[in-house]
């Protein structure tokens, strides 16, 4: 029995670990109790940062990556994956992450954008970056620079599920119609799409993205994920949903069991009863500022 | 006889990948949330995922009882990752709460290369699979700490098992399932 020499830090390993967390939640957390709370729900992965979204914004100011000992303290704390946000275009943030021994970047919209016109190259790094999209362009063009998992944006920290489900319908609408063009219409894609020519054709060919599509941004319920999943979401993300909730380790619960069965109603029904109040949420037409909005 | 049915516990993880392999193999899959779903299986697939949220999930769903007593009867298993874990008798580095099917006498320890930056791919002689190596994806993955006498060692890494064997139950450390090598799928189904 013998073994060849290990490669590292491959497409298939990246987009691998993705792949793994699929039909599965993803937790923010902001310190070591929330990500054990997270973990003992059926969290398959927890987002370690200082504040969530819906504290972001009411605070304002400028918001960074966290701080590496909050995050060595929640890597220390659970046996599941440990995500964290680098601020758009930040590669020195994204590379501090790596030398962590973080499991999964996000480079995340939710944070102040450091460069307005370059996203990190992530093919350079090891481990592998989630991305924001709001449409099939931006997805495409987050995966040609090395994305291993596209989550749609939603608008972070609002409870408001109207917006995620704005962006997958997009990204899964143009998925679909994308299907039906010709060899000649796939350039006048591309065209529109802004996005690799390469990418367009293997999305038209295999009807769905290179990489895993997870939502996330504005899921506060069980039934709120069971939407995003029945719209094609492969699994969620939920930031201040489950934290600004009455009572986070049964929301935190409910959430999980309703994405495994998102296509049964009656578990849904029986996990959301007498759960109690979901984080209180924003009319996002009221909004000071649209994150989903940074990025391009 | 009609054709076996093969489950695929589809609780979370990557669910659709075994599907296909099963399928691509001429298989009749079935994918497994409830304990009806069981009952109409001949055999089951555990697939990668985290393995602590998985077993969160078989305790809810109502399958963690119907399940052991279906392995208990001799039902024909395949764990890769994850689903290696949750068939072995004891885990190492889990949560303290993490119950295991116990259907193959290993001892695995979770996670046991370290964080995402050492998953790796390698190429991986394993016993009874002919025609060259397997190459095999390791995600976060675990390995074999000890294995009981009943159990048959099929392939190793750095002295540590990592494909294994007992009766009707086998497990693998990698993902067969992402690498587009069916030769271990194959093995589970002459089982079956």
């Amino acid at each position: 029995m013998s073994e060849s020499k290990r490669t590292t830090g491959t497409d298939r390993v990246k987009r691998g670990l993705a792949e793994m967390l699929r039909g599965g939640v993803i937790m923010d957390v902001v310190n070591a109790e929330q990500a054990k709370v997270a973990e003992d729900a059926g969290a398959v992965a927890v987002m370690a940062l200082e504040r969530v979204p819906a504290d972001i914004r009411r605070d304002g100011g400028v918001s960074r990556m966290s701080d590496p000992a909050l995050i060595e303290a929640i890597r220390g704390t659970v046996t599941i994956p440990v995500m964290a946000k680098c601020r758009i275009g930040h590669f020195v943030e994204a590379q501090v992450l790596e030398s962590l021994g973080v499991d999964f970047v996000d480079e995340s919209e939710v944070l102040t954008p450091a460069d307005e016109a370059h996203h990190v190259d992530k093919w350079a790094f090891t481990i592998p970056f989630v991305c924001g999209a709001t449409n099939l362009g931006e997805a495409l063009r987050r995966i040609s620079e090395g994305a291993a998992m596209i989550r749609s944006k939603g608008e972070a920290g609002t409870g408001n599920v109207v917006e995620a489900v704005r962006h997958l319908r997009s990204i899964v609408g143009d998925i679909r119609a994308l299907g039906s063009a010709d060899d000649a219409e796939v350039y006048a894609w591309a065209k529109r799409l802004q996005a690799p020519i390469d990418l367009v054709q293997e999305v038209r060919a295999s009807g769905q993205l290179p990489v895993p599509l997870f939502c996330a941004g504005g899921i506060a319920t069980p039934a709120d994920a069971a939407l995003a999943m029945q719209l094609g979401a492969q699994a969620v993300f939920v930031g201040s949903g489950i934290f600004k909730s009455e009572d986070p380790a049964r929301f935190g619960r409910a959430i999980v069991e309703a994405t495994t069965h998102h296509r049964d109603p009656q578990i849904i029904a029986k996990v959301s009863r007498g759960l109690g109040a979901a984080m209180k949420g924003a009319d996002v037409a009221t909004l000071d500022q649209r994150l989903a909005e940074r990025g391009w | 006889m009609p054709p076996a049915t093969i489950g695929v516990l589809a609780l979370q993880g990557d669910v659709r990948e075994h599907v296909a392999a099963l399928r691509a193999l001429g298989a009749d899959a079935l994918e497994v949330r409830t304990p009806a779903d069981l009952e109409r299986v001949d055999a089951l697939v555990l697939p990668g995922g985290e393995s602590t949220a998985v077993s969160l999930l078989l305790a809810s769903s109502g399958l963690r009882q119907p399940l052991e007593a279906r392995l208990e009867a001799g039902m024909p298993a395949f764990g890769t990752c994850a689903g290696m874990i949750l068939l072995a008798r004891e885990v190492l580095d889990g949560r303290a709460d993490q119950q295991s099917l116990a259907a193959i006498d290993l001892t695995v320890r979770r996670n046991a290369f370290g964080p995402q930056a050492a998953s790796f791919e390698a190429d991986l002689d394993v016993a009874g699979v002919t025609g060259g190596p397997l190459h095999a994806v390791f995600i976060r993955a675990p390995v074999v700490e000890k294995a009981g006498d009943a159990v048959e060692v099929l392939g190793e890494v750095d002295g540590h098992p990592v494909v294994a064997r007992q009766g009707k139950i086998l497990v693998c450390a990698f993902h067969p399932e992402l690498a587009g090598d069916l030769r271990l799928h194959e093995l589970f189904l002459q089982e079956v």
